[in-house]
């Protein structure tokens, strides 16, 4: 091919056309504007939030014994949603033994009959999505677009999947003989509520136990919520009891003589205590706690979508999220190209009214959580790593927190060892597969990760030397019921989702 | 800006060009679409729309008196309503630029004309050359092009590279788009290289689909477009356009094209010079938004004109 040897030069290019003139019809007065999204948001009229609660003991809301209350608010505005109580030692014990008496009842029903209670929940979590999602977004925090999009319909897709389990449980284990436990003291945390509360709670039933639940602190109204929809269910009474309170109220959940089986999804401190507290007992108990994930993003990622995910790993529900993807590692050779590119991303994320369907970034939970975020962002600029945060007009009133990323990040570092569960990016750089994996697993974590590479071999070689519960491969944050989830190490133990959710929940003779 | 790219420069920057994750580009696209535009944002939007439309017509049956039916209605979308843009061209088959061009002269609306065998490309350059100079001869404003999708299917990517080239020269003034036809290139790997290889040998713009063919503009291809557009004007500076084509049909859709742009390559992007949408049906559904925003109901069909 006699062209194929001349060297070519790139033609030279015309500057792009003027715009057609403007003379006449043509130019409107709206060309001139730039252009914003207009703010769109999700109506609240058809959310009616109590000015205050009660307890859900035995099938209705009822007057607690304790006569101390607490305001649940608005992360995003401050203002006060409504007042919850905080169960007191008398309500917990109320609470445990209608829980214990519907046991039996609840236990014997016909598996069927079982499903098909679960399968309502489920149902009713549907046709309520859009009351929930808002209730989850004015209590939490988290953009309205999360709660629609992904909370409430994996909660109802947890139910519907466990539902499909409960008369099915013979074939679960082989060979083995299922019986529920008894009654579930389950303890919630407050970056899925619902989410978390259906992680729990559907397996629970599934597996013929009843359940005391108590929601987090700052985010106990979908919770009340779920209260009402057990209500409508028609579910006997004293299958589901939810209390609400703080630290205290869950560890007296906890340590209930009653209780037979403890599940607790939080911090990695307070799993500890937990698990002390229950030593010598002989209640089962599974935990799933913090984590610090690796993002590990090879050089022959597909870059734009690793970008996404990423994004979508640290910047999802403002980061408190335990499986977050907190560590970027980043193939050496790739990390200018990348890191321009999430730049540029992170400047394109809108934060601000959560209840705004356009918008990606929330709230902060809590102003106790924005202080220790704060700290920690703190600590990482006077160890000495570089902050890089988009330009963006924080909100008056509320906790907000700006998108941030570390850069010159060490091991050693605060931001790169410890949770931080805020919208903070920690970026390392790595030159090898082996110091890849050397790097993610040099962290007393080890509930999630992620591998960014074209390669399949390397994404198989990755995942088996990984000590981590989930390994995700070019994607991040995917969950679906069917999938078990848990951590190593200091992340927990006992694995939630699919037919190994049921386990901890079963006792196996 | 003349860089020298000798054909095994081509041969490593075609093999340098990243690869692209499906199921990340559809999801991200699909998060996309689903942004809520509003009010005052709609009708900016809506408006815009308008402004960027390729008022299109490739049928077999266009006649003189067709193309000037569709000259008049694209001048003046909405007779009597003066705050309606006109759209920023028509585009038609080579033998109908001179009619074009005679209904249009005096209005901003310029005349974009297909050509190198569209929609197929399976023709000698030769012939396509000399289409494309008696296009611009003819008065054509713009060319939109169709790459050799057998030779690049085939791994010839110098003789796509060259005809863009070749196309380029002949084009002289007019602006060049050049069309991938997505839906015959099988994977988003192939767009993306597709979309560097049409903007590294010259293309103004680069543009989805001829419509002729089964899946035309979709927004994840789009997004993957915008994306290599992206990263191109990264390492060399120079913007390029883009214009999904095919398919587009109402103006939801459109918004959803403007929102991925608008979030993908920026507020720059949002201008006819460097945004189109190809378009036979759109206009008259935008239009009807229009109405609905402003008055806050839909008027019946027949306020707007079918030509």
């Amino acid at each position: 091919m006699a062209i194929a040897k001349r060297p070519r030069t790139l033609p030279t290019h015309a500057p792009l056309p003027s715009p057609p003139p403007d003379g006449g019809r043509g130019r409107t007065e709206l060309a001139k504007q730039t252009f914003e999204y207009a703010p769109a948001p999700e109506s609240i009229d058809h959310v009616k939030i109590d000015p205050r609660y009660g307890l859900f003991i035995g099938g209705s809301m009822v007057a607690p014994h304790s006569k101390k209350r607490f305001p649940t608010i608005n992360p995003a505005t401050e203002q006060k949603l409504s007042e919850v109580v905080e169960a007191d030692e008398v309500d917990v014990d109320h609470a445990v033994k209608a829980a214990d008496k519907a046991f039996e009842g609840w236990a014997r029903l016909t598996p069927s009959r079982r499903a098909r209670y679960i399968f309502r929940l489920s149902r009713i979590i549907q046709e309520r999505a859009r009351e929930l999602a808002v209730v989850e977004t004015m209590d939490g925090g988290k953009p309205i677009k999360e709660s629609r999009d992904v909370d409430i319909p994996l909660a109802a897709a947890h139910f519907f999947y466990y539902a499909g389990w409960a008369d099915k449980l013979e074939w679960a284990f082989a060979n083995r003989k299922p019986r529920p436990l008894g009654v579930a003291g389950q303890v919630i945390p407050w970056n899925f509520p619902l989410l978390m509360l259906a992680w729990k709670i559907a397996p629970a039933l599934a597996a013929g136990n009843t359940v005391v639940l108590k929601p987090a602190e700052t985010t106990p109204l979908s919770a009340l919520r779920f209260a009402d929809i057990c209500m409508q269910a028609e579910l006997p009474p004293g299958v589901v009891n939810i209390v609400t309170g703080g630290g205290k109220t869950g560890s007296l959940v906890v340590t209930h003589p009653a209780v037979k089986k403890v599940a607790f999804t939080g911090s990695t401190e307070v799993g500890k205590l937990i698990a002390r507290s229950l030593a010598g007992t002989d209640k089962r108990l599974t935990l799933e706690l913090g984590g610090k994930a690796a993002n590990i993003v090879f050089d022959d990622a597909p870059l734009d979508a690793a970008v996404e995910g990423i994004v979508n790993g640290i910047y999802f529900n403002q980061g408190h999220v335990c499986c977050a993807g907190s560590r970027l590692l980043v193939q050496e050779s790739i990390a200018e190209p990348l890191l321009e590119k999430l730049k540029l991303r992170l400047g394109t994320l809108r934060l601000g009214d959560p209840l705004d369907k356009n918008t990606d970034i929330g709230a902060i939970n809590s102003k106790a959580q924005l202080e220790k975020i704060e700290e920690l962002v703190e600590s990482g600029v006077e160890e000495g790593a570089v902050i890089y945060q988009p330009e963006c007009k924080l909100p008056e009133r509320g906790y907000w927190f700006p998108p941030t990323l570390f850069t010159n990040v060490s091991q050693s570092y605060r931001i790169a060892r410890e949770e931080i569960f805020g919208p903070v990016l920690s970026v390392l750089t790595f030159r090898t597969p082996a110091e890849a994996v050397e790097k993610a697993n040099n962290t007393p974590y080890g509930l999630s990760a992620g591998v960014w590479t074209d390669k399949g071999s390397r994404i198989l070689w990755m995942a088996e030397r990984m000590r981590a519960g989930v390994v995700w491969a070019n994607t991040f944050n995917r969950f679906d019921p069917t999938s078990p989830f848990g951590g190593y190490k200091e992340s927990g133990f006992g694995r939630e989702g699919g037919r190994h959710g049921l386990m901890p929940y079963l006792e196996l003779v | 800006m003349a860089t020298a790219l000798s054909l095994s420069h081509l041969g490593s920057l075609m093999r340098g060009v990243r690869s692209v994750d499906e199921v990340g580009a559809e999801e991200r696209a699909a998060s996309l679409a689903k942004r809520s535009i509003k009010k005052s944002s709609k009708l900016w939007a809506l408006d815009l729309a308008i402004r960027c439309i390729d008022l299109t017509t490739l049928e077999g049956s266009d006649t003189p008196g067709k193309v000037a039916a569709l000259c008049a209605k694209g001048i003046r979308p909405k007779p009597g309503d003066p705050t309606i843009p006109s759209v920023a061209a028509i585009c038609i088959y080579p033998a109908r630029v001179a009619d074009a061009k005679l209904h249009l002269r005096g209005s901003s609306v310029r005349v974009a004309s297909v050509a190198t065998a569209f929609p197929s490309g399976q023709s000698f350059t030769s012939v396509k050359i000399a289409e494309v100079k008696e296009a611009v001869a003819a008065g054509a404003d713009e060319v939109d092009m169709v790459i050799d999708r057998g030779a690049f299917l085939s791994g010839d990517h110098e003789k796509v590279y060259e005809e863009i080239v070749a196309v380029k020269e002949a084009c002289g003034p007019a602006h060049l788009k050049v069309i991938l036809e997505t839906g015959e290139l099988g994977t988003y790997d192939s767009v993306r290289r597709a979309s560097i290889l049409a903007m590294a040998a010259g293309a103004d713009f680069i543009k989805t689909s001829t419509g002729k063919v089964q899946p035309a503009a979709t927004l994840p291809v789009s997004l993957v477009m915008m994306e290599a557009i992206r990263d191109f004007v990264r390492e060399t500076g120079r913007p390029v356009g883009f214009k999904p084509a095919g398919g587009i049909r109402t103006s939801k859709q459109a918004i959803a094209y403007l929102v991925v742009l608008y979030e993908t390559l920026g507020a720059e992007w949002m201008t006819p010079e460097r945004f189109r949408l190809g378009a036979s049906t759109l206009l008259n559904d935008v239009l009807m938004q229009i109405d609905k925003e402003r008055t806050g109901a839909y008027q019946s069909g027949d306020y707007f004109t079918i030509d």
